[in-house]
């Protein structure tokens, strides 16, 4: 089984976020990059997938220089090669501008499965597999917990609300969203590692892919988020701030 | 006719109340446009959700009826919407943000060239679409640039639905083309895990723990703040994905919908995910080492520190106070 998994680059959770001059985005230069959590599951999914049934895994992301030790840290998990889609201006495409990217990419190909992962931590779309499949002519399922191999094609779990699942069969070549939490994420190993050095890392520059640039749904503005409620904020030690919540809850919530 | 069409949702037999709010989201916009307000409302037997409908002040609800929408596919759904839209012409799309709905409307807007503006909590004048970033720390403004249909869908809690007036809406029937062969996918009937022995949902005080707490090796002091609440311990995703605590004590849009009078958040960060399940709390408390965590965003009242050094302060100011 030919697998594909696209991965993003997002800022770590804990980075210190700063808004930068043009109000649009945020200052990238001190920022900490990890892999995007539900794409770790992708990938996880993905490698599971190839130890059980053989073939390789791909793994696609796009983005600037940097998306570089992202790409290597999924190869030092395991994944065979990589494809880096080298971008500087991903921020002035939208959802379905960056598929359009992925998907040129990927089309030549012809994997039997592509995995995304169901959204990024950052701008939190969860559009980009749906809309891959739609532009490569695939069918789908999102939210994905668990994949099976069947004689004509796979047999996925799927997450729906509330604590139900529900259960899809589909046919191959396929694209899958996956959800977090349905497989134990690995670690890469020292000789994973070093493997990682020497794999393929196929550089494709953007321009060459012969995508418009072309935005819909454009983001004109970011700003920090206005609080819904006020919060009091109770101060002093750790000791000082208990009692002083310990008294809230006494006469104020009624719950002591 | 054009204007501003809602697709409806049904849930138990009946229009969810995801749904009402996006028709208050489409009223806000048609307000703000000056656009009529139309409900869509597909499936194999929309009669009834039809009627239901028809009993609010909107001009037009269409029943996109085919037998083959029965069970909802990616496939069946977008094939329906798009025949429909193409006929019709309208302005705005707007959707309820539900699992179902991030399935199939990507797929749907990409299909007509478009980008769904998703998992919007506001609409401004522009009209101007409100959506969070980062998970939570950051807010962003969308504007749909270019010709064609705008796709929007709508986060849960966002608007009113008891802002949607009654009335009598005219009632018309679209029948869409769809061979059974274009429907690819093959679901199954929904199913749970495992019988839930936890009900969260009548919890009178819930503690529930989040990232912040780094390893299940520390989750004994939480659980010990719990017992001394006599509250019910309940977790956030990532907590239930490590296999920390079951799934049945997850809240968020994954887990379980809580509204206890005291919900307590120690070390949570506060992602739309988690607070669509527990914004309906009478009193919010969030302990967190992050002044900025989106979670104090929603909360009464909130300590900033290090959660090992509160939590057990607080444990102890607790049991202190119950003697």
């Amino acid at each position: 089984m030919k697998i594909i998994v696209a991965i993003k680059q997002v800022p770590e959770r804990d980075a210190q976020i700063r808004i930068d001059a043009s109000g649009k985005w945020i200052q990238e230069a001190d920022l900490q990059w990890a892999l995007n959590e539900s794409d770790a599951y992708a990938l996880e999914e993905g490698l599971q997938l190839k130890e059980k049934h053989g073939g390789e895994v791909v793994v696609v992301s796009a983005g600037p220089e940097r998306v570089g030790s992202t790409i290597r840290e999924a190869l030092a998990k395991g994944a065979d090669r990589a494809i880096h889609i080298e971008s500087e201006d991903l921020g002035q495409r939208d959802a379905l501008g960056v598929a359009r990217l992925l998907a040129e990419a990927i089309r030549p190909e012809n994997p039997d499965l592509l995995l995304t992962g169901l959204q990024s931590d950052d701008l939190g779309y969860g559009q980009s597999g749906v809309i891959l499949a739609e532009l490569l002519g695939l069918p789908h399922a999102s939210l994905i917990l668990h994949v099976e191999k069947t004689d004509t094609g796979l047999t996925v779990k799927r997450e729906l609300e509330g604590g139900w699942f529900q259960s899809i069969d589909l046919p191959t070549p396929a694209v899958l969203t996956i959800q977090s939490g349905g497989n134990k994420l690995r670690y890469a190993t020292l000789m994973g590692i070093k493997r990682a050095k020497t794999k393929e890392v196929r550089r494709v520059p953007a321009a060459e892919l012969g995508v418009e640039m072309t935005q819909v749904a454009a983001l004109e503005r970011i700003s920090l988020p206005k609080k819904q409620k006020s919060t009091q904020i109770l101060p002093g030690s750790p000791r000082e701030a208990a009692a002083a919540l310990v008294e809230k809850l006494k006469f104020e919530v009624r719950v002591l | 006719m054009s204007g501003i069409w809602v697709v409806l949702e049904e849930r138990e037999g009946r229009i969810g109340r995801i749904s009402w709010e996006t028709v208050a989201a489409g009223l806000h916009l048609g307000a703000q446009l000056g656009l009529p307000v139309s409900a869509v409302v597909p499936g194999a037997h929309t009669q009834p959700l039809a009627a239901e409908a028809a009993t609010k002040a909107l001009p037009t609800v269409v029943r996109v009826e085919h037998a083959l929408l029965g069970t909802y596919t990616p496939d069946g759904f977008s094939l329906a919407l798009e025949q429909l839209i193409q006929a019709k012409n309208p302005d705005y799309i707007l959707f309820p943000h539900t699992y179902q709905v991030r399935d199939y409307a990507p797929k749907l807007a990409a299909r007509m060239g478009q980008t769904l503006i998703g998992d919007v909590t506001g609409i401004g004048e522009g009209p101007v679409f409100i959506r969070q970033l980062l998970q939570g720390r950051l807010t962003g403004e969308y504007r749909h640039a270019g010709a064609g249909p705008c796709f929007v869908s709508v986060q849960s809690g966002a608007f009113r639905a008891e802002g949607v007036a009654s009335g009598t809406a005219t009632v018309e029937t679209f029948t869409p083309a769809i061979d059974p062969a274009q429907i690819r996918t093959r679901p199954g009937a929904p199913f749970r895990d495992a019988a839930q022995t936890v009900d969260l949902g009548s919890a009178q005080s819930i503690v529930s723990v989040g990232r912040g707490i780094k390893e299940a090796s520390n989750l004994p002091m939480v659980e010990a703040l719990a017992a001394a609440l006599g509250a019910e311990l309940a977790a956030s995703r990532p907590i239930c994905d490590n296999g920390w605590l079951p799934i049945e004590r997850q809240v968020g849009s994954s887990g379980q919908t809580v509204s206890p009078k005291l919900y307590l958040a120690v070390g949570i960060s506060g992602a739309i995910q988690h607070l669509v399940g527990m914004k309906g709390s009478q009193c919010v408390v969030a302990i967190n080492k992050d002044p900025d965590a989106p979670i104090f965003e929603v909360a009464d009242y909130g300590i900033v520190g290090d959660l090992f050094e509160v939590v057990p302060a607080l444990t102890e100011a607790i049991k202190a106070a119950r003697q």
